[in-house]
């Protein structure tokens, strides 16, 4: 019959069939079009601003066993930080245990015995904080700034030939606790969210696309058309791929003048990265659908996978800081990979050769997701 | 219009078609040759394999056994090819709610890649009705008019063969009149149909019928063919409160079965001797009118629907 178009391979107008279809139908659901505006939004308010991971004015107590000009510097400069709250001195070294220990302060600072002395004789004294680990991600900030005050603290004082003397440094900065070499902020949150949003949604909602077709009976209507999973698959992803482009925007701009996050490296390099996760979380979301029952299950599948997506990929926890394990696991994780590139581009102002070992992963994953996708659609109703 | 392949005179020629979900064989050897251009009915009790053995035909199900061709293609090997020339309409209404009329319409339009998608979907509209409703909801549509456009939907790629699941189940007996109209149409035109339902009046209006019993043919024919296969013999009883002897009927020797509708009682059964020698106490009554008749489908299908009955 003339009507008919005999191709049999791919088509691109079935494909457009589909995604017309699904752009009329997302229209139609105001619910969950505005769960997708609102779960980045939240987030990002959430994230933003009520769970600070950057505290300030951490009550700090100092040790001060040296009276000399350069003790007194230290101590205006740590004043003079938002970091540091010193409100208390300890007299001896157990009483400022003590206070460490009953949770008093947060920190202890410690000025030793001869400090300025040292300092000009080219000794290079040792300033020590002790800081209260239980919340090391709380106290990281602190301790950055820190290692940042005491270098610049001195760089007034020390001119003439002090000042000349690059190294060693006049005096070493000592801290006692666990380092975090990815110390949390701000900064490093905010891009993250970008991952979590994506995995959240997209993974979401395309186990929901196909797993509703199935239960509301709609399915045994597309298998009996002659239409290819692969092009009901992409019909079904592209849509999702504008939203997920949509919560991007909202969550950068967002960072960009709510956070004031800096954005270094080239913004059309991180859409393309991000186009590359989106597809690997939309591929993965068509597979759980391809195996979930209902929707329920596919509600499941979708916070099974949220969960080490946002414990293990280094978006609440620095990687570095995981057993081995978890770590494996992580490796795995789109999210590992995409939390590191945002960060890379955003903060670092990496290019496409630095962020390319983490962008290989994320096509890897979506190759074989994609592929075990179509494996698992069944073109018959068994 | 009809453009037979030649040396194929069957839309449908299948057989021996089974199929098992678990320890439940569905269907269990069905053989059913539908000639092109007439229109079958497929008739058998809920659970029976009907659906199930559609959904075989049109490739949606792997046969466990059995071979066969539909329009030209092999059921087995060539499904896609089967979908593309194959008008489906599911049991269940499993077009989208969530689209209207026109846009259901589209989207088949497209996905079957025709060409003049708007006229033709403007045409299909037309020709059953539904222009004035074409931008209501599928989901908003009353039975009638969901079964219509699932039928304009099934029938607008042009197919050869439709294959309807219980397309008139639950629509009043308007639409279902309108229906069956627009199904002689296309007959006319040259498609083949076949047709599930439960109503006798629809199995009338079916070239044959084929009836399946727990997975297996049970019989098949024309209306008349089957009647008379069946072998049996049915007295009618006219009268005041006739309802009344239905438990005294029922357990007599040589009565199969006691249906009451047309506000007679249908008494019927394989031995004319027997039957008479159960009914020969009612003969005294007055007022009631007792006779012999041909048996009617309906009748026939009491019969069928026993679960001692097996395949002629
Ligand atoms: N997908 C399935 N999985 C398991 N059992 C099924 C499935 N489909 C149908 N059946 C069973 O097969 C039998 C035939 O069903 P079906 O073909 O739907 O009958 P009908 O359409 O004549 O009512 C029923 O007992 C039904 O429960
Ligand atoms: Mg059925």
């Amino acid at each position: 019959m003339s009507a008919r178009n005999a191709t049999q391979g791919f088509s691109p107008a079935r494909v457009i069939a589909v995604l017309v279809k699904e752009f009329i139908q997302m229209r139609r659901d105001r619910f969950t079009f505005s769960i997708m505006v609102m779960v980045p939004t939240m987030q990002l308010l959430l994230f933003g601003f009520a769970i600070n991971s950057d505290p300030r004015a951490l009550p700090t107590a100092v040790h001060i066993a040296d009276e000399g000009r350069y003790a007194r510097s230290i101590l205006a400069a740590l004043r003079n930080s938002d970091y540091f709250d010193l409100r208390a001195t300890a007299a001896t070294p157990a009483d400022a245990e003590r206070m460490l220990n009953d949770g008093d302060v947060a920190f202890v600072i410690t000025i030793p015995t001869d400090f300025t002395r040292d300092i000009v004789r080219g000794a290079s004294p040792q300033l020590l904080l002790e800081a209260d680990a239980t919340d090391p991600a709380a106290a990281s900030n602190a301790v950055a700034a820190f290692n940042m005050l005491t270098e610049n603290a001195l760089s007034d004082d020390l001119v003439g030939p002090l000042g000349k003397r690059k190294a060693p440094p006049a005096f070493t900065a000592v801290v006692h606790r666990l380092y975090n070499p990815d110390g949390i902020t701000h900064y490093n949150i905010v891009p993250g969210l970008i991952g979590v949003i994506l995995t959240m949604t997209m993974v979401m909602v395309t186990a929901m696309a196909m797993t509703r077709e199935r239960e509301r009976g709609t399915f045994e209507n597309l298998l009996a058309m002659p239409v290819h999973p692969f092009e009901v698959m992409l019909g079904k992803i592209i849509p999702y791929i504008v939203v997920g482009y949509v919560q991007v925007t909202l969550v950068l701009l967002g960072a960009r003048y709510i956070f004031h996050v800096p954005m270094l490296g080239s913004l059309l390099l991180l859409g393309s990265a991000i186009g590359v996760f989106i597809a690997a979380n939309l591929a993965l979301g068509f597979t759980f659908s391809t195996i979930a029952r209902n929707q329920l299950q596919a509600m499941q599948m979708t916070v099974f996978f949220l969960l080490p997506s946002i414990l293990l990929s280094g978006f609440m926890f620095p990687f570095r800081g995981m057993p081995h394990w978890a770590q494996a696991i992580s490796e795995i994780l789109p999210n590992t990979h995409f939390q590191r590139v945002v960060r890379g581009i955003l903060l670092k102002g990496n290019g496409f050769a630095e962020i390319w070992p983490n962008i290989w992963p994320l096509l890897l994953f979506l190759g074989a997701i994609g592929t075990l996708a179509m494996l698992r659609y069944r073109r018959t109703l068994d | 219009m009809n453009n037979a392949t030649p040396g194929t005179a069957f839309a449908i020629d299948v057989r021996g078609l089974k199929k098992r979900f678990g320890k439940k064989i569905a269907v269990d050897g069905v053989d059913i040759q539908v000639p092109e251009g007439e229109v079958w009915g497929f008739l058998g009790p809920n659970g029976s394999g009907k659906t199930t053995t559609i959904r075989m035909l049109c490739g949606l199900l792997r046969p466990d056994a059995g071979e066969g061709t539909c329009i030209g293609y092999d059921v087995l090997r060539e499904p896609e090819k089967i979908k593309r020339e194959v008008g489906y309409m599911t049991q269940k209404f499993s077009y989208w709610e969530d689209l209207s009329i026109r846009e259901n319409l589209d989207f088949v339009a497209r996905v079957y890649g025709l060409d003049n998608r708007k006229q033709r979907v403007q045409d299909t509209l037309k020709r059953l009705g539904l222009s004035e409703r074409q931008n209501q909801l599928a989901g908003e549509l009353s039975g009638g008019w969901k079964q219509r456009m699932a039928l304009a939907a099934c029938m607008l790629h042009e197919p050869r063969l439709l294959l309807l699941d219980e397309p008139t189940a639950g629509v009043d007996p308007q639409a279902r009149r309108d229906f069956w109209e627009e199904i002689h149409l296309l007959s006319r035109e040259g498609l083949t149909v076949l047709v599930t339902t439960h109503y006798m009046d629809e199995a009338e209006r079916c070239d044959k019928i084929v009836y399946i019993s727990a997975g297996r043919v049970v019989t098949r024919g024309t209306v008349r063919e089957v009647i008379e296969q069946s072998g049996l013999v049915t007295f009618v009883i006219g009268g005041p409160d006739v309802r009344r002897f239905i438990p005294q009927l029922e357990g007599a020797p040589g009565v199969e079965h006691v249906a009451f509708f047309g506000a007679l009682l249908h008494v019927s059964g394989y031995d004319r001797n027997l039957l008479s020698a159960a009914l020969a106490p009612l003969k005294n009554i007055s007022g009631l009118e007792i006779s012999e008749t041909a048996p009617s489908l309906e009748d026939v299908f009491i019969d069928l629907q026993r679960p001692r009955r097996q395949a002629a």
